[in-house]
């Protein structure tokens, strides 16, 4: 089983934040990715960066600003078939600042690869 | 043995963000049918700028129907919230608070859940919020005959006669929606007055005729 790991690069605006993948609250939306089609690849575990802490009003949320990477772990069996793919998935997630919050929303996620 | 490459151009770049579909940049709010409407967060619209608010039919957490024209002859914070809304939180206290004061002054709150889970999410937060204020689930329709609710929360006072008086879009400052509450309770239920209390200008001129 050969294993590789990715990265896919999140940028959230200046002033805006989203939900962790772990938030402080049971009623918060995390980020999150789903993947729907792996194609050959196996796995897809994703690990989050660091949460920061940030405070609205008294509630303390875990949240993520700016840019950083999601880390994604594949794997692929002896017997894939060679030749093009792609994984895809989706990263859901909620945003804010710190006056307002907007709709739950998902982005498509694409990850080509290719088994030689 | 296989050998996996993941393409050197990883995925997308996943800009998240307000300039997104769908977001609000929480500076105007275009409200079908009545123009340009947001209001300088420390006031009401005098009579003449006010528009009727859009009727709709809800349900409560009982499954009654729920119109907003049951209210007329009350003024109404509508607000346009969601359990995930952080900002909404900060909010809802002092609207059980102005619920629990003003009420018996023919004042009422009435929140609209923006949640997909519905009652499933809402009811029990509501019980840990202590909310003591009519709540309905929201659909696409209502938002949309509100002008489109891309934000929240996003609250509407609403004046005796069923019009708009003043929009906040965001965490407002609970002075600002105290203060308007009580300019429209002051209001005459009968005909449209601006804030100071007198009769529009155009109203004063066909009196004099």
């Amino acid at each position: 089983m050969a294993a590789v790991t990715t990265k896919i690069p999140v940028a959230i605006q200046d002033g805006f934040h989203v939900n962790s993948n772990a938030p402080s609250d049971e009623y918060l939306i995390p980020l999150k990715v789903t993947w729907t089609s792996l194609g050959a690849l196996e796995g897809g575990q994703v690990s989050y960066p660091k949460a920061e802490k940030i405070t609205v009003g008294e509630q303390s949320l875990s949240v993520f600003t700016g840019k950083f990477d999601l880390t994604v772990d594949f794997k692929v069996s002896a017997k894939a078939p060679a030749g093009p793919g792609v994984a895809s998935g989706k990263l859901g997630y909620q945003a804010c600042n710190d006056k307002m919050c907007f709709p739950p929303k998902s982005i498509e996620i694409n990850v080509p690869y290719q088994v030689q | 043995m296989s050998f996996l490459r993941v393409s050197g151009a990883i995925a997308t770049s996943l800009l998240l963000g307000c300039f997104l579909e769908g977001c609000s940049n929480g500076s105007l709010l275009d409200f079908a049918g009545a123009g340009p409407s947001t209001v300088k967060a420390a006031s009401v619209k005098d009579g003449k700028d006010r528009h009727t608010a859009p009727d709709f039919t809800l349900k409560d957490a009982d499954g009654k129907t729920v119109h907003l024209s049951d209210y007329k002859g009350k003024v109404v914070l509508l607000d346009f919230w969601a359990t995930w809304c952080g900002p909404c939180r900060i909010e809802i206290p002092w609207f059980t608070d102005m619920e629990n004061k003003r009420k018996d002054k023919g004042f009422e709150v009435l929140g609209v859940s923006m949640d997909d889970n519905g009652w499933e999410d809402v009811k029990p937060f509501l019980a840990e919020m202590k909310v003591n204020y009519r709540v309905v689930i929201g659909d696409d329709p209502t938002t949309q005959a509100y002008g489109g609710v891309d934000s929240l929360p996003t609250t509407f006072l609403i004046d005796k006669q069923g019009k708009i008086a003043a929009i906040h879009i965001g965490l407002a400052n609970r002075k600002e929606f105290e203060d308007g509450v009580d300019a429209l309770l002051q209001e005459s239920g009968n005909s449209p007055v601006n804030a100071g209390g007198n009769p529009p200008a155009d109203v004063v001129a066909a009196k004099q005729h």
